[in-house]
């Protein structure tokens, strides 16, 4: 197997609060990206996907663990020594039109990253490279002129792939970047980003709530609760046969766009569908044991007393054999 | 239909007028909703879907002008005046909206903006008023309903608050409910079960519902029939399990293509619509709005527009092409 792109290990985030208590966002959590891989990270809204990202960018402070970078230890470097991993290591946004600057042309927009890590470039090879970006987006050079309020939302997610993708990076971190947008958009999008990846070897670490685009666009999966990691393997195995619990509940609440399957699924699983009890609890109240136990319908004494280490992609006493 | 229409609506339309001209939100929209019946009402952004129901329910903004009928119990909603409409809101048409902590007041604990639902509309004791706000409370699967009565919303989960929302909008037993998006801002675990909690009180009250959504996965398990809107129009309306099974027109078909699913191949390419949307605000066109878009356009779709036909009983769609298989 060749060497990981991303290595991240133990990685640890806290936020104090008022009143002395602390908020593990991110707890013990260690995967690998390989390079031209996409890994899928889905939990629900407060599960620290999010806090996640913006750690391995290092755009909020690590409590503790490793971030390694094609080899290379970049948790503790100034921000000055970060620069070329920035360069590498690029981020899209859910809302294309809250990271644009309004301000700012579509040109304007997709040449910034130039400017900061090609400081040697002339004028004319930047903005050939704007147009060359833009063009393979979608757009064309009839948008350099343009601002974001006059394109729509699915063409402003074009530009900020275009300036995620300019310049060279090899890892790319999209943080719900298709969940706001329509779905015939969102398709478009998803091919683009597939297209991209083939053509330009970058992997992908694809945030979302969404598991049907998830599991489209993944060959690694993440499954994450308060926190930490429950499941952790290839995406397919774990979209085929869930072993934690909460991998499971999660599949099974997604909507079927099929009204006879949907029965067919409430018929042969009963009316419990996609149960969880009660919703996701907080990172505010630490529990002894299994975050999950009191939404857990297999939990026991023992989930109560220790907390399930990840073992063989999956942290549970009682995980779920797989269905062949 | 036997039954008598509980809403019909007829040649619908809303308009703007703006700085950048006219913009047509809501064109010729017709159809009729049957006392406890669920219709689902499936388009992209700007397809109209939420124009429509703001209308419906008399909230739309001074500035919006609007043509056509929206006859609701025999009588007629449009052009009722703010007073009409401070008596059937509430009372006889509940509405849901996406985002449950903009409809809930937070200085206000969820007990008393349910209570004042009740005492605004019906002479109805403090101590009673209580009673039936815990009773819908319970209904609405808010467990130890006693205890949050007295909580605020910031207290609460969005699940829960979204709970409480569709409590507000039922607890006076309206005919009809409006759902607009309400399970979008929701987590996939969390939707799964206030879709099912919505779905089992509107059908135990006998509660007509309108449920808006832009995922036809929610609609698969939630409505009797569906309408399809794009560019302001019903482009397609049919039983729920025939719309699925057979649609009709080019656009529905491209919607359930171009979603990702659980089953499909994973890493296939996916089916795209080509293209945009119409923002509201372009020309009208004289042929279909969809034709730009659309994989099977003919040289009619243009310079025509096909109207909203019957394919069969209670299946319309509004396309040029003949029934496909």
């Amino acid at each position: 197997m060749s060497s990981p792109l991303l290595r991240v290990r133990n990685l640890r985030v806290e936020f104090a609060l008022r009143g002395g208590q602390t908020l593990r966002a991110v707890d013990d959590l260690s995967f690998d990206v390989q390079p031209g891989e996409t890994l899928g990270i889905v939990g629900e809204s407060g599960c620290g996907k999010s806090t996640l990202a913006r750690a391995i960018l290092r755009l909020t402070p690590i409590h503790s663990g490793s971030l390694e970078f094609d080899g290379k230890r970049y948790e503790q470097l100034t921000p000055r020594q970060m620069q070329p991993t920035r360069r590498a290591m690029r981020l899209v946004f859910q809302d294309p039109l809250a990271s644009l600057n309004p301000r700012w042309t579509i040109r304007d927009a997709v040449r910034e990253p130039l400017e900061i890590f090609e400081p040697a470039m002339s004028r004319r090879e930047r903005d050939s490279e704007v147009e060359r970006w833009l063009d393979r987006v979608g757009l064309g050079a009839g948008y350099l002129a343009r601002y974001p309020h006059e394109l729509s939302g699915g063409q402003n997610q074009r530009v900020s792939i275009a300036r995620a993708l300019i310049g060279g990076p090899r890892l790319v971190i999209c943080d719900e970047s298709v969940s706001a947008l329509d779905v015939s958009i969102q398709a478009q999008i998803l091919n683009l980003l597939a297209d991209l990846q083939r053509e330009t070897g970058i992997a992908l670490l694809f945030i979302s709530h969404d598991l049907s685009v998830v599991r489209h666009i993944s060959r690694s999966l993440l499954v994450m609760y308060l926190g930490r990691m429950v499941e952790y393997g290839a995406a397919a195995d774990t979209f085929a046969n869930p072993r934690h619990p909460y991998t499971r509940t999660l599949l099974d609440a997604v909507p079927i766009a099929d009204p006879a399957r949907e029965r067919a699924r409430r018929l042969a699983t009963g009316p419990t569908v996609g149960e969880v009890k009660g919703e996701a609890g907080s990172t505010m109240h630490s529990l002894s044991g299994c975050s999950y136990r009191p939404r857990c319908r297999s939990a026991t004494a023992l989930c109560k007393i220790t907390t399930p280490a990840l073992q063989h992609g999956v942290a549970c006493h009682h995980a779920l054999t797989p269905s062949l | 239909m036997s039954r008598e229409a509980l809403l019909s609506v007829e040649d619908l339309s809303v308009e703007f007028k703006t700085r950048r001209g006219r913009v047509a939100a809501v064109r010729s929209v017709t159809f009729e909703l049957a006392a406890g019946q669920c219709l689902g009402i499936v388009g992209e952004s700007g397809s109209g879907k939420s124009q429509t129901c703001f209308a419906i329910a008399g909230l739309l903004p001074q500035s919006a002008r609007t043509g056509g009928q929206i006859r609701f119990k025999g009588r007629e909603l449009l052009g009722a005046s703010r007073a009409d409409f401070d008596r059937i809101r509430g009372r006889e048409i509940g509405f849901i909206f996406q985002d449950p902590m903009t409809s809930l007041t937070p200085h206000r604990t969820v007990g008393a903006q349910l209570c004042e639902m009740l005492q605004h509309h019906e002479s109805i004791s403090g101590a009673a008023a209580r009673q039936r706000a815990i009773e819908i409370m319970d209904r609405v699967q808010i467990p130890d309903a006693e205890a949050r009565f007295s909580m605020y919303p910031f207290e609460l989960s969005g699940g829960m608050r979204q709970r409480v929302v569709i409590a507000t909008a039922l607890i006076l037993r309206p005919a009809l409910v409006i759902a607009d998006e309400p399970t979008t801002a929701l987590d996939v675990t969390v939707q799964a079960e206030v879709l099912r909690t919505l779905r089992a009180v509107v059908a135990h009250a006998g509660t007509a519902l309108i449920l808006v959504t832009h995922d036809l996965g929610v609609v698969a398990g939630s409505c009797d029939e569906v309408a399809v809107m794009y560019a302001g129009r019903i482009v397609e309306r049919a039983a729920t399990d025939t719309l699925f099974r057979d649609p009709q027109h080019p656009y529905t078909r491209a919607l359930l293509d171009c979603r990702p699913t659980l089953e499909q191949e994973a890493g296939s390419r996916l089916q795209t619509i080509e293209g945009v949307p119409p923002s509201p605000s372009s020309m009208e066109v004289p042929g279909c709005e969809f034709a730009a878009r659309c994989p099977v356009v003919m040289p009619v779709c243009t310079t025509a527009r096909p109207p909203l036909t019957q394919r069969r009983p209670g299946h319309a769609a509004a396309c040029h092409q003949e029934q496909s298989a």
